[in-house]
């Protein structure tokens, strides 16, 4: 079982980015999950879900021993960090969380700078597309190939082409 | 029997009492519906207590509402079959008190189906309590000493919908031969309406109750004729 | 074999209501079973149905009583709160013999409550809750494929019984993707209904006339009462619902054969009963679970296997244990029924199972 928490701003494409991991899951072959934060929550600017794979059925769409952690704001990590089992590895926005900000000593912390990546890459709205690249390369859950896949799949049904997405990909992968 | 012309729609089931105004208005219902040609396929959402069973005394098709629903119930019926002319047929105590958001919401929308209200000024069936529509010091069941107007006011339809997207809204009465024929008209222009997908269409008829309102069928008769016509003239209000 | 989809479950229920041969819909938005409305606000045209948004429950409860009358598969959503306001419309649709679907993504209560996943609404559903002498077939999905596949029962059941079905789903598989495969659109043909729906009356005579009414009242009608074979609206009643208890008790057994202690849940509560099950196996302690597809009729027949069972719980997201006593009076109140629940959420396996073994 892997669980991931996907945080951020409302407008970050949090919830996208979330769909877009499960959708390769599904596409592996796995049992996932997908569930959104909404309601009053969605409206108070900050937007988180959970994702779930497994080989096994899903019990529960809910987290309880977290995994990953993608953190694109600070509130982000002091809301969620306290969940990560230890071990767990954490995905933050080094653009936006300091690199002296507080963090635990029994995880493991990736520091991205997201929006940097995705404007040298000429596509500004694709940080969270940096952040699953970082996401392939700093964890087994699956590979750069297989999210460019997916993340290919995903765009092409909403009739959407644009190269610039798999760049943000793989340079998310490199850093 | 007598050789009268009776429209094909109408049977003789309807029981109601003396003085009434329901049998003449679902007798000018079936003429119209027959004389527009669109009686087969005419289907007719009325609510409880005397106007559904007076709508028995037509063989439409009917469905019976909750009180205060016909004109929901009938927006559902044209929703899911468009192709039938869909009536809905109440009382001023359903349309105008508890059925008053549906009033306006069908109104807002400007649903293609055709609202009948009776306005009786009471609500029949319970026994003639005071309706929305019950006039300043009249006495009801409810109001015994006369209705308080300062505390409950009194509801008139153009005042609420006259604005909204109506496309005929026009007041008549029964209360003789030349307003029956009137009022005749008023119908057959508000389901001409329909059959021309103009969008809502109401009809408000002023009928007396003698039973509640606790006179003769003359006295009642005159009654709707002058003291409620003070609050609820009668004419056509909107014609689009 | 159609593609698995990765959806929500709110929007594949939509989308099945209308491969089901829905084209009536009309809704009120309350979380969290907005996504329908919003889902069929643009997808509902897109097939050539009638889409509206209500300015109440109480309006959309009655715009489906009107197209069931004129023989649609109509349907309408809500959550606790709204679903409240609906019983006069479902009362009406149980008195009138009319096929409709209604949904209840579940939230928890009681009065507004909250917006969060909760189990909150059972005795409403399952009891009645509007006016008079009536209950409704009431199916609990526990995946977003069941959300699909329940739709596509219920309105078969709706019609097979002319009577209202509820979902009850929850927020938890309403808000939840997972993958899911969606059947193919059926062609739905109203006029399979013609003998008792509203269309018009092509000769204008008494006896050829569509009355949509309450049962009761048409009773006294001999035309009506051998068509449908009673005379008596009691006896039709009795029989109707000693009928559908008898034939569409569903349920899920997991492990009961040998359980010591079986815990019985539905939908959301149900996918972490399982998991509780095959925790307590691997603890050794014999564990079942019970699932209820059908909350009414509630599957009383399950319990029938259970030969070694000391205790029972119940796994609920509520405060109160409302399935309790419907676990009691299935096992003739013959061993202890406990309730372990949360408001906010399915409590976890490990509390469930140390709860189970104190009542042992």
């Amino acid at each position: 079982m892997i669980e991931i928490r996907f945080a951020g701003f409302g407008g970050q494409g949090i919830l996208t980015t979330g769909m877009i991991c499960a959708t390769a899951g599904m596409d592996l072959g796995k049992n996932v999950t997908w569930y959104p934060s909404y309601g009053s929550q969605m409206r108070g600017g900050t937007a988180n879900c959970s994702v779930k794979f497994d080989d096994k059925a899903i019990a529960s769409p809910f987290l309880r021993n977290v995994d990953i952690l993608c953190a694109m704001n600070t509130p982000s990590v002091d809301s969620f960090m306290g969940e990560l089992k230890p071990g767990a590895v954490m995905f933050v926005d080094s653009g936006v969380v300091p690199a002296d900000y507080p963090v635990r000593d029994d995880i493991k912390v990736v520091r991205v700078p997201v929006n940097e990546i995705a404007a040298k890459c000429g596509n500004p709205r694709g940080a969270n597309l940096v952040m699953l690249g970082a996401m392939a390369a700093n964890t087994d859950i699956f590979t750069v190939e297989e999210i460019k896949a997916a993340v290919e799949k995903y765009f092409k049904k909403k009739g959407i082409d644009n190269p610039k997405n798999l760049d943000c990909l793989q340079e998310g992968a490199n850093c | 029997m007598p050789d009268i012309r009776l429209p094909k729609s109408v049977n003789f089931k309807a029981p109601s009492c003396q003085g009434c105004g329901h049998g003449i208005i679902i007798r000018l219902i079936g003429e119209v519906l027959e004389e527009l040609g669109v009686a087969e396929k005419a289907i007719i959402a009325k609510d409880v207590a005397c106007g559904s069973s007076a709508i028995g005394g037509l063989n439409i098709d009917q469905v019976t509402s909750a009180h205060g629903r016909p004109i929901p119930v009938a927006n559902g019926i044209k929703g899911a079959s468009p192709e039938n002319i869909v009536i809905a047929h109440l009382g001023d105590g359903a349309c105008y008190s508890i059925g008053s958001a549906e009033l306006v919401h069908t109104a807002l929308r400007g649903d293609n189906i055709t609202v009948i209200v009776v306005n009786n000024t009471v609500y029949g069936m319970t026994g003639g309590q005071m309706s929305p529509a019950s006039l300043p010091g009249e006495k009801t069941a409810s109001t015994p000493y006369g209705k308080d107007g300062d505390k409950y006011g009194v509801l008139n339809v153009v005042d609420l919908i006259g604005d909204l997207n109506c496309t005929f809204l026009a007041r008549g009465e029964l209360y003789d031969v030349p307003a029956i024929n009137n009022t005749k008209k008023l119908i057959k222009k508000a389901i001409q309406n329909q059959i021309d997908g103009k969008g809502l269409s109401f009809v408000e008829i002023l009928a007396p109750c003698p039973t509640n309102l606790h006179m003769t069928p003359l006295q009642a008769k005159e009654f709707m004729h002058t003291e409620a016509q003070k609050y609820f003239p009668l004419g056509v209000f909107v014609d689009k | 074999m159609a593609e698995k989809v990765l959806m929500k479950g709110n929007e594949a229920l939509a989308e099945a209501a209308l491969r089901a041969g829905s084209r009536f819909y009309s809704g009120y938005p309350i979380t969290p079973q907005t996504e329908i409305l919003e889902y069929l606000s643009w997808r509902m045209p897109e097939v050539g149905g009638f889409f509206v948004q209500a300015e109440s429950e109480l309006c959309g409860i009655n715009m489906v009583f009107g197209a069931a009358a004129a023989g649609a598969r109509a349907f309408t959503t809500s959550s606790g709160p709204g679903y409240s306001l609906k019983q006069e419309g479902i009362s009406y649709l149980a008195g009138s013999d009319l096929p409709a679907v209604i949904i209840d993504v579940m939230r928890i209560g009681s009065a507004l409550g909250d917006i969060f996943m909760g189990q909150g609404d059972y005795w409403q559903l399952t009891k009645g809750g509007g006016h008079g002498d009536y209950r409704n077939i009431v199916l609990a999905p526990n995946s977003v494929q069941e959300n699909v596949d329940h739709v596509f029962l219920a309105f078969d059941l709706a019609e097979k019984y002319l009577h209202p079905v509820i979902i009850a789903s929850d927020a938890g598989i309403g808000q939840m993707m997972e993958p899911v495969e969606l059947p193919d659109f059926i062609d739905y043909d109203k006029t399979k209904h013609d003998s008792w729906r509203v269309k018009g009356n092509p000769t204008l005579k008494a006896e050829d006339m569509a009355n949509v009414t309450n049962v009761y009242y048409k009773m006294s009608n001999p035309d009506f009462a051998e068509k449908i074979g009673y005379s008596d609206y009691p006896t039709y009643l009795k029989d109707k619902y000693a009928a559908i208890e008898e034939n569409e008790q569903r349920w899920e057994s997991y492990m009961v054969e040998d359980a010591e202690a079986v815990i019985v849940a539905y939908g959301s509560s149900s996918r972490i009963a399982k998991e509780t099950v095959n925790i307590a196996r691997e603890q050794g302690f014999k564990l079942g679970m019970i699932r209820p597809i059908t909350l009414w009729p509630f599957p009383k027949k399950a319990f029938e296997e259970c030969k070694a069972v000391k205790a029972y719980a119940t796994v609920e997201v509520n405060i109160l244990g409302q399935m309790k006593d419907d676990v009691e009076a299935a096992i003739k109140y013959s061993v202890p029924v406990g309730f372990v629940g949360d408001f906010f959420k399915v409590p976890d396996p490990d509390v469930i199972i140390e709860y189970v073994k104190g009542l042992l």
